[in-house]
């Protein structure tokens, strides 16, 4: 049994301290050390206050990124870490791939680890492919050996043979990291650390990265496999780690992690408008928003192509609630419009309300590119502000195959996705 | 599931816990990364090339250029003896040994700042790159010496009055060797205090600039009155430089005391190097 765990992590916590390592400079660290030795307060010390105590995890200067983080992988499993933003996940991996040390605890690996922390560390702009490909794998751990045995696989896995002897400044961006993605994945490690690779190539490399990474799973390796995209995590582990606030969640089969992913996800970082700053005379009031697919199950990311309807509750708060306008307004973060939704536009009139009411707005087909956007919401009653929430929370969408075609416009060309379709016919 | 509270070596491959040793000097897998050493020195060496115009030029252009300088400046107007060498081979034999010297320290010292993005993103055993520092720099230093041996054969056939100890040059080796391990330590120091005191990085190539002056480059030792020579038992850099001379040309050399202190100088240092580094390694990419 216990040759079979490949990867035991015992009680790993990882705490960096706050503002003192900031100091940075020698003439500080010297004001310091004179301002405690003459029985003074540091004068660069952290200003505490409420702040510091506001948050669990910070404990004066303390930050715990990792607090107490058990677990055990077994030989070609394949888990899906999955958390919240700064819940800890890359951290871990940090730990796990020797990058940084942990704070207490350990943990054992057996056989090779390589990582996927970020395709392409260490390309050198000025060599051609072939160099890169020997200097990446060498830092990845291959010897030349090694790499010279499977040169040619990694060419042909990239699809870039004919470049193979052309400096990488002169490569796109898309066969960079189809090159970098093959040279790790042909290291051959028992344990493979993957973190969000996916989230660059175009769809149809993705799902060959996907599949080259089933294959490492089920050839007995093992993979760790850190993401935002569920529908990745789900297709390809069978086990789930989910992290929150530094602590292990939940540690089981992948459907449940999920699902307890989204229960966590849903409860306490679902949309909160409890701190939007607002304006209006407040005679009605957007009390709550959220989003659902079509069936009307929430969703916390929205997906391109998507079925997405968006859910806004007003209540009344005066008796004359007249001749209401509800818009919803996307924006990039930089606060450039994108799409407006509003019910004058969509021909929704209500005349009167006096109790609670749910605004549905169904956006059949979403055409948002993946990326994060921010939401204002509008009510007016009588043609005066009632309620105004500007940046009133943000939320993310992921890119996917929109046209079905496994392509999508190129990084820069399109901040938007249309419906179109080609001909072409004799004149 | 037992619930150890101490990892059995045994049992795994690697152990990843927090670092209690002072020393940990793991030269196994440095080896084992030894590829590795070879990929980042053939990077150096060719991304020089490609990204200078005048490419190696510059091993020879540099090296000449400051010998000349230093002949007008300390051979024609300060009058600065050069222990009856030819002020030009003079001048040239210690800037050789110094450049390198000086680049396996700058180099060094900027090891973490210069590689934080790949330190931040994949464990290799850091060693590494010192090591591929230093024999990079070994490449520069061989071109130069090659300069500096065709400079002499150029005075030994314009008939000067000059010995060339031909049977000596192998041991050169082992100076540079001596170098090489006192550049890495200094350098190593430097590299673990800076990721913790950023304004060291400036102080570097001043310091390294004031250190050449007290070490005799521009000057034999054999000029230095008694009563100051004793300071130079503490410059590792005097054994050296008088030595390369004394091997190649037959000059007078350096008694064996300051040998000695250099020598246990220099191991301090890089002892020192060594443990101060692999003790910052670990954690340098929290604050770098």
């Amino acid at each position: 049994m216990a040759s079979d765990v490949v990867i035991r992590a015992q009680q790993i916590s990882k705490h960096y301290r706050l503002g003192v390592i900031n100091h940075g400079t020698l003439y500080r660290d010297l004001q310091s050390w004179w301002a405690k030795a003459r029985g003074n307060p540091d004068p660069n010390a952290a200003l505490g206050g409420a702040w510091s105590h506001s948050h669990s995890r910070v404990e004066g200067d303390l930050f715990r990124a990792l607090e107490d983080v058990s677990f055990e992988v077994r030989r070609g499993e394949i888990l899906g870490v999955i958390g919240g933003n700064g819940a800890g996940k890359s951290t871990l991996l940090k730990v796990l791939s020797r990058i940084t040390a942990p704070t207490g605890g350990w943990i054992g690996l057996s056989g090779r680890v390589a990582s996927l922390l970020e395709v392409g560390t260490g390309f050198h702009p000025e060599l051609t492919g072939r160099e890169n490909v020997y200097l990446n794998g060498a830092i990845l751990g291959m010897s030349r050996r090694e790499i010279s045995q499977k040169f040619d696989e990694i060419v042909d896995f990239a699809e870039i043979s004919q470049f193979i002897d052309t400096p990488v400044k002169r490569y796109s961006s898309g066969m960079y990291v189809r090159l970098a993605f093959s040279v790790a994945a042909h290291l051959e490690s028992e344990i493979l650390l993957v973190d969000e690779v996916l989230a660059v190539g175009d769809i149809s490399f993705q799902r060959k990265c996907l599949g080259k990474m089933e294959d490492i799973g089920s050839s007995g390796r093992t993979i760790l496999f850190v993401s935002h995209n569920m529908a990745a995590v789900e297709n390809l582990c069978s086990k789930a780690l989910v992290l929150t606030d530094g602590r292990v969640d939940f540690h089981g089969e992948v459907k449940e992690g999920i699902q307890h992913y989204h229960a966590y996800f849903g409860e306490s970082e679902g949309i909160n408008l409890a701190n939007a700053a607002r304006t209006g005379d407040g005679r009605a009031r957007i009390a709550d928003v959220w989003f659902s697919d079509t069936e009307g199950n929430r969703l916390p990311i929205l997906k391109s192509g998507q079925g997405v309807q968006l859910h806004i509750c007003v209540d009344p708060l005066a008796e004359n609630c007249r001749n209401l306008i509800l818009a919803a307004g996307v924006t990039t973060l930089r606060g450039e419009g994108v799409l407006h939704l509003s019910t004058e536009t969509g021909g929704l009139v209500v005349q009167h309300f006096d109790a609670r009411r749910v605004f549905t707005c169904t956006l059949p087909r979403l055409t948002l590119r993946g990326g994060y956007y921010s939401m204002n919401l509008f009510l007016s009653s009588n043609g005066v502000v009632a309620d105004w929430l500007q940046d009133a929370f943000r939320f993310q969408v992921e890119d996917a195959d929109f046209y079905g075609t496994g392509k999508l416009p190129p990084e820069g060309y399109s901040t938007f996705l249309a419906d179109f379709s080609w001909a072409v016919a004799k004149e | 599931m037992s619930s150890e509270s101490s990892p059995k070596a045994k049992e795994w491959d690697v152990v990843i816990a927090p670092r209690v040793k002072a020393v940990d000097l793991d030269l196994r897998s440095v080896w084992r990364y030894r590829d590795l050493i070879w990929m980042f020195f053939k990077r150096d060496f060719i991304t020089f090339y490609k990204q200078t115009i005048l490419g190696p030029l510059w091993y020879l252009i540099q090296p000449t250029l400051t010998a000349l300088t230093y002949f007008v400046i300390f051979g024609k107007i300060a009058n600065i003896s050069t222990d009856g060498l030819p002020p030009f081979v003079f001048y040239m034999s210690g800037i050789v040994l110094w450049t390198y010297f000086a680049a396996c320290l700058t180099n060094n010292a900027e090891v973490f700042s210069k590689n934080a993005q790949l330190f931040g993103k994949v464990y290799f055993p850091r060693l590494v790159v010192p090591i591929s520092v230093v024999m990079s720099g070994m490449v520069a230093f061989a071109i130069q010496f090659a300069l500096l041996l065709v400079v002499t054969i150029g005075f030994l056939l314009a008939g000067t009055e000059l010995r060339l100890l031909w049977m000596a040059l192998p041991l050169v080796l082992l100076l540079v060797l001596y170098v090489a391990c006192l550049g890495i330590g200094v350098g190593l120091v430097v590299s673990a205090l800076t990721v913790r005191f950023r304004d060291l990085a400036f102080a570097t190539g001043f310091v390294t600039q004031l250190w050449m002056f007290a070490s005799p480059v521009v000057y034999p030792y054999s000029q230095i009155p008694e009563k100051y020579r004793v300071f130079f038992h503490f410059n590792p850099m005097t054994a050296p430089i008088e030595s390369l001379r004394a091997l190649m040309f037959g000059t007078d050399g350096i008694s064996i005391s300051i040998w000695l202190s250099n020598i246990i100088i220099t191991l301090v240092l890089l002892i020192l190097g060594l443990v101060l580094f692999t003790r910052a390694e670990s954690n340098a990419m929290d604050t770098v």
